[in-house]
């Protein structure tokens, strides 16, 4: 028989995530003392920090009054190679992540192919860009050149995926519609397959694009050209105006990059 | 445009004019020549004989990292501790950040849509734009080589990344829960504890884990300019040339990657 509580003693709590009260209590356990072995890993050097406050404070000096004419000439030869490469990496990752794309669609694509295609897009994405450039630089020495395949490795893992998965996603009537009307492969891929994926696709290369500015200002700290070589050299040097005068240059394009590619991705969609 | 949404809302198919195609080919001719331009620029000042060698030199680069040195490991578990370190404590200081960032930024729960509002999205824009091995550099230079500038690093690159994500999922909220909530008379914390937070709790714990999994990522390479683990023993092994020790670190760091990749995917498939 249930008889009337008074209010103020049904208090509704949440429900728990863990049920188990044990289980709970374990996991809290593991997670301070796994916080409490690796905050104790951390050994700070408080001279150093102090040392580096200081320079703190001269960098944020150089935020308020950056230095764009004492190193202009690295800077712009730096960004020339950041936006040349950009752009070259992005058109010929494209060109090349088209046919790709397409043979790791399965249904599109034969099995053979399909493996195949998809083992690759799966290396070119498994490393990080620097890490790549690492590489190429060693095999094509410093410069331009090993940032403009590196960058172009990541858009071929990208993009490839992307489409790949895309096309695996199509309305397979319009294939059907295409083909029973004689349409060859040629014919299907550029009257069924192409107007449905082909206004996503210009959004991602946008996107790309983007994202292709922002690693090519890294790269250049392992030597593979671009705005992040001027970048480094310049903290290496201490010279913090100039610095946060490529940083702020560096937001700059990367905004430029993000509205101009969300715009597109909107107009696209 | 080849897709035309007629007044029913459902898609037509219709043909390019031909203005709108010769716009098209315009357009294309015009990437074209860009592209033409940039190469030349680009490769203004390469070495072609460099590239043509590049086949040799990749063969003589892989043949001496196989095999890879395993004895070298010994050395690496320190590495391995901070570099999951890194990424670990770096996520927990940026949710930390961003969680109140995001409520500042999203317009329903901003105090302020004129004041507040812009300079959250501005800290969230300004973190987002710039990228870690950047904020590496930086706090490298200003705190001193070592695994603390590494945590900072990935903490203000993931403040905007985990702010954005989590402001879109606040604005996207059911306001009917929340007007529930505040005409029981509940303050704005307890209209944000029962009305808010439960709805966003899924999104956010994806979001965390999700940031989780692409720091441990960034924070094997972050070593490279002087922030600490793998990438340190990385660059450590490069300068000295020894290549059977970088194929071990890149063993790892892909073991690394593919062990935190499937945390990440047990971990959101408990949540979903």
């Amino acid at each position: 028989m249930t008889e009337a509580i008074p209010a103020q003693h049904l208090v509704w709590k949440p429900p728990r995530l863990i049920e188990r009260a044990w289980l709970r209590w374990v996991i809290l356990g593991a997670i301070i003392l796994y916080l409490w072995l690796a905050l104790g890993s951390i050994d700070v050097n408080w001279t150093r920090v102090s040392e580096g406050l200081v320079r703190a404070a001269r960098l944020f000096a150089g935020f308020l009054q950056p230095d764009f004419t004492t190193r202009w000439r690295d800077i712009q030869q730096g960004l020339i190679e950041s936006l040349t490469m950009t752009v070259c990496a992005t058109v010929f990752g494209l060109v090349l992540a088209l046919p790709i794309g397409l043979g790791a669609a399965r249904n599109v694509a034969p099995l053979w192919l399909y493996g195949l295609c998809r083992a690759f897009i799966a290396l070119a994405r498994a490393f990080q860009e620097i890490i790549v450039a690492i590489l190429f630089v060693a095999m094509f020495g410093f410069g331009t050149f090993a940032g403009f395949l590196t960058l172009s490795l990541s858009t071929i893992g990208f993009l490839s995926k992307l489409i790949a998965d895309d096309i695996e996603e199509i309305d397979p009537a319009q294939v059907e519609a295409i083909r029973a009307t004689g349409g060859g492969f040629w014919q299907v891929m550029d009257y069924a397959v192409s107007p449905q994926i082909g206004p996503r696709f210009v959004g991602l290369t946008a996107y790309k694009v983007d994202i292709n500015f922002r690693e090519s200002s890294v790269i250049g700290i392992v030597g593979a050209g671009g705005i992040g070589a001027t970048l480094n050299t310049a903290l290496d040097r201490y010279e913090f105006d100039s610095a946060a005068a490529i940083l702020l240059i560096i937001i700059g394009i990367v905004m430029i990059c993000e509205y101009g590619s969300g715009w597109i991705r909107k107009a696209m969609a | 445009m080849a897709i035309v949404i007629g007044s029913d809302g459902a898609r037509h198919w219709t043909l390019l004019t031909p203005g709108e195609q010769r716009w098209r080919w315009f357009g294309w001719l015009v990437l074209a020549a860009l592209t033409v331009f940039c190469w030349r620029i680009m490769t203004a000042d390469t070495i072609w004989a460099f590239v043509a060698d590049a086949p040799t030199q990749a063969a003589d680069i892989f043949g001496r990292m196989l095999p890879p040195r395993w004895s070298y490991i010994d050395q690496l578990w320190g590495a391995i501790w901070d570099t999951i370190n890194i990424a670990t404590l770096g996520t927990l200081i940026a949710i930390g950040l961003a969680t109140p960032l995001a409520f500042l930024a999203a317009r329903n729960t901003t105090p302020s849509v004129l004041f507040l509002r812009p300079v959250a999205l501005f800290a969230i824009v300004a973190s987002r734009s710039i990228n870690a091995l950047i904020w590496g550099l930086l706090l490298v230079a200003v705190l001193g080589p070592g695994v603390l500038a590494g945590i900072f690093a990935i903490a203000l690159r993931s403040i905007g990344f985990i702010g954005k994500l989590l402001y879109e999922a606040i604005e996207e909220i059911d306001e009917t829960q929340v007007e529930a909530i505040r005409a029981t008379g509940a303050g704005q914390m307890q209209v944000i504890g029962y009305g808010i937070w439960p709805q966003i709790l899924p999104a956010f714990a994806t979001i965390c884990v999700f940031r989780w999994d692409i720091n441990i990522r960034e924070s094997t390479v972050l070593g490279l300019v002087g922030a600490g683990g793998l990438g340190l023993a990385l660059e450590g092994s490069l300068n000295t040339l020894a290549w059977p020790q970088v194929s071990l670190i890149l063993l790892i760091i892909l073991v690394t990657v593919i062990l935190s990749e499937w945390i990440t995917a047990q971990v959101r498939r408990m949540i979903i």
